[in-house]
């Protein structure tokens, strides 16, 4: 499956002289890549991803997923296509609320919703779907448990989980690793490798995106400021620019990615 | 999950059972089935003897009792339904359809249908067509107003849905007296409380036909209705047509509201307090939600209404006051659990 952006532009609806949040940015995943996102806060990054799983209408531009406009097929379809793992966005009813709140299987299953007809009951089919996607992603010891007593990172596995579920050919991830702990990180960015699909993530730990991307895409106030290899677009002189921190990098002599050394203290 | 609806449907009919023989004059619980029995019977053209009950406790049981007793479960139920959708459209345990000031949009169309007689053309229909129309009317209004930029506001749709309540209350009283008809104003004041006094047979068909088919295509959307719980961008994401959802929503939630307001005036708190206790029991998944609540709503109603009757008998209280009674220290309940924000944890 392939994903391909083309001169993303968004600025909020009915806001008059507000600035523009996302200019001109294009961008692509080929067949089986994992493509990172990365930049500073309130660079674009959720942006970007939210015109791309079709949360905003680009104000120009357009998205299209194998050739087909993200617009132009239905929310269900396009749910079959891609499954979205979203930035957590503080504690909504996601996260239990003022509900009794689902538990952990029944909020896995709901990434089975884009396959199933309204008539249809949940099979076995499913049932092994949820219960081999919670395997993965090690939350199965608390299948059982309510969703919103989870701890942050057990959650954000949980929602990595739904979105195993949903069997899409494109994952779009928001900062898939907040809140893990570094086994977990790895493990999670490990599962998206192994899984062999196409997946586009927003990340922050730069280490992550430079062992485990083929590409990135380096956004700086809403605008691409890098595009390549890890090795071509986190060089001392572009961390220097865009995040304003030294850094020291060295290729890994084994694997040839970047490895970053920051050194907070030196002025840059 | 069978075995709990099995039960609570056992408790349902228990329940009705009971209602129909509590009363000034007593009836035995054997009698009421004999008596049900019996007129089914003849209504199926068959011969049947009458037993040895009296004309009396027949009339009383056949007549007056069991219609009501009927329509207060399926009130009940429907409002419980209505209650548990409502949430989920707008993410919060707090909406209810009297509060949000639906019921009373209800009450205001079926006012001017009483009062003025518009909808003329739908005949015995348009008590409830005008009912459904104030109900969608309002709905709309509650949920434009708590809108904006996109996020639904919680004090706002609380707040806003208790300002249209009021501001619509005082059309329905303007409206009945106005209209300069005596009977009007004590039908109205009657059924402003909610009452289920005076139920006929033929009162309950639509009522129950729109209960079923409401309950039947709320289930076909279970899974939008979770993924609606989990937020709009989740639902989204999970393929719901979060927009043609809610526009459906909107018509079922109105449909009820509206029908169940024109049988029994504007009955609050019971979609407030029934899918809470639901929830407690069977956690959030609407496919055992929706079934669950509506059997609680209706046992509830059943014997609310039953108390309504004998707490100050021979003095009827209309079942609106009851529910009242109970569930605005229930909604003060919750409020102080949910550490007095009417928001949902954002
Ligand atoms: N609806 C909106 N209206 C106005 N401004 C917005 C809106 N949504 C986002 N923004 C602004 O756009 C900018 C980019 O936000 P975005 O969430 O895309 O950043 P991000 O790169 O994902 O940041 P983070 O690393 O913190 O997740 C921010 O300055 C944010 O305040
Ligand atoms: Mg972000």
């Amino acid at each position: 499956m392939k994903l391909q952006a083309r001169d993303l532009r968004w600025r909020p609806p009915h806001s008059g002289t507000a600035r523009t949040i996302v200019e001109d940015v294009s961008l692509h995943v080929g067949e089986g890549e994992l493509v990172g996102l990365i930049g500073p806060n309130g660079s674009g990054k959720s942006t970007v991803l939210r015109m791309i799983y079709r949360i905003l209408r680009p104000t120009a531009g357009a998205v299209a997923v194998d050739g087909r406009d993200v617009w132009e097929i239905s929310a269900r379809e396009n749910a079959r296509l891609m499954a979205v793992l979203a930035q957590e966005q503080g504690g909504g009813v996601d996260a239990g609320g003022g509900f009794g709140g689902f538990s952990v299987r029944e909020m896995v299953s709901m990434g089975r919703t884009p396959h199933k007809s309204p008539f249809a009951r949940d099979d076995r089919h499913d049932a092994g779907i949820v219960q081999s996607a919670m395997q993965r992603t090690g939350v199965l010891p608390m299948a059982e448990r309510s969703f919103a007593t989870l701890s942050g990172g057990e959650k954000q596995r949980v929602l990595m989980a739904r979105a195993l579920a949903q069997q899409a050919g494109l994952l779009v991830l928001d900062e898939p690793t907040n809140h893990l702990d570094v086994r977990y990180q790895f493990e999670i960015m490990n599962l998206i490798r192994s899984l062999g699909v196409t997946a586009i993530a927003a990340l922050h730990e730069l280490h992550i995106a430079a062992h485990y991307c083929d590409r990135l895409y380096l956004l700086e106030n809403g605008h691409l400021a890098a595009s390549g290899t890890p090795a071509e677009v986190l060089t001392e002189a572009t961390i220097a620019s865009v995040y304003g921190v030294r850094a020291a990098i060295r290729l890994h002599p084994r694997t040839g990615r970047p490895h970053i050394e920051f050194m907070p203290d030196d002025p840059v | 999950m069978p075995v709990l609806l099995a039960a609570l449907a056992g408790l349902l009919l228990l329940s009705i059972t009971f209602g129909i023989t509590l009363g000034p004059v007593d009836i035995a619980p054997g009698s009421v089935w004999r008596i049900a029995g019996h007129e089914l019977v003849l209504r199926l053209g068959l011969p049947s003897a009458a037993g040895e009950w009296t004309h009396a406790q027949h009339q009383i049981v056949w007549l007056i009792r069991m219609p009501r007793v009927l329509l207060a479960a399926l009130v009940g139920a429907g409002l419980a339904v209505v209650g548990v959708t409502m949430q989920a459209m707008v993410r919060n345990p707090l909406a209810d359809p009297y509060l949000l000031g639906v019921s009373s949009g209800a009450s205001v169309g079926a006012v001017l249908v009483l009062a003025y007689g518009v909808l003329g053309f739908a005949g015995v229909y348009a008590l409830p067509l005008g009912a459904f129309a104030g109900a969608l009317l309002a709905c709309v209004a509650v949920y434009w107003l708590a809108h904006s930029s996109g996020r639904l506001l919680a004090p706002r749709l609380i707040l806003g849905g208790v300002a249209i309540g009021y501001c619509l209350s005082g059309v329905t009283s303007l409206v009945t007296l106005t209209a300069g008809q005596r009977e009007l104003a004590n039908a109205v004041l009657s059924w402003t409380l909610g009452s289920l006094a005076g139920t006929r047979w033929d009162e309950l068909g639509l009522p129950a036909l729109v209960l079923v088919a409401g309950i039947a295509w709320l289930l076909l959307q279970a899974r939008g209705l979770n993924a609606l719980l989990a937020g709009d961008e989740t639902a989204s994401t999970l393929g719901v047509d979060t927009t043609r959802m809610r526009r459906g929503l909107f018509v079922l939630v109105s449909l009820l509201t509206g029908v169940m307001v024109a049988v029994s005036g504007a009955i609050g708190f019971i979609g407030l307090m029934v899918p809470h206790v639901t929830r407690m029991l069977v956690g959030t998944e609407h496919r055992r939600v929706l079934p669950v609540a509506a059997l609680v709503g209706a046992i509830f109603l059943v014997w609310v209404d039953a108390g309504a009757r004998i707490a100050f008998a021979p003095t009827e209280l209309p079942v609106g006051i009851i529910t009242s009674l109970i569930g605005g220290p229930f909604f003060v309940w919750m409020l102080y659990r949910r550490g007095m924000s009417p928001g949902v944890g954002r």
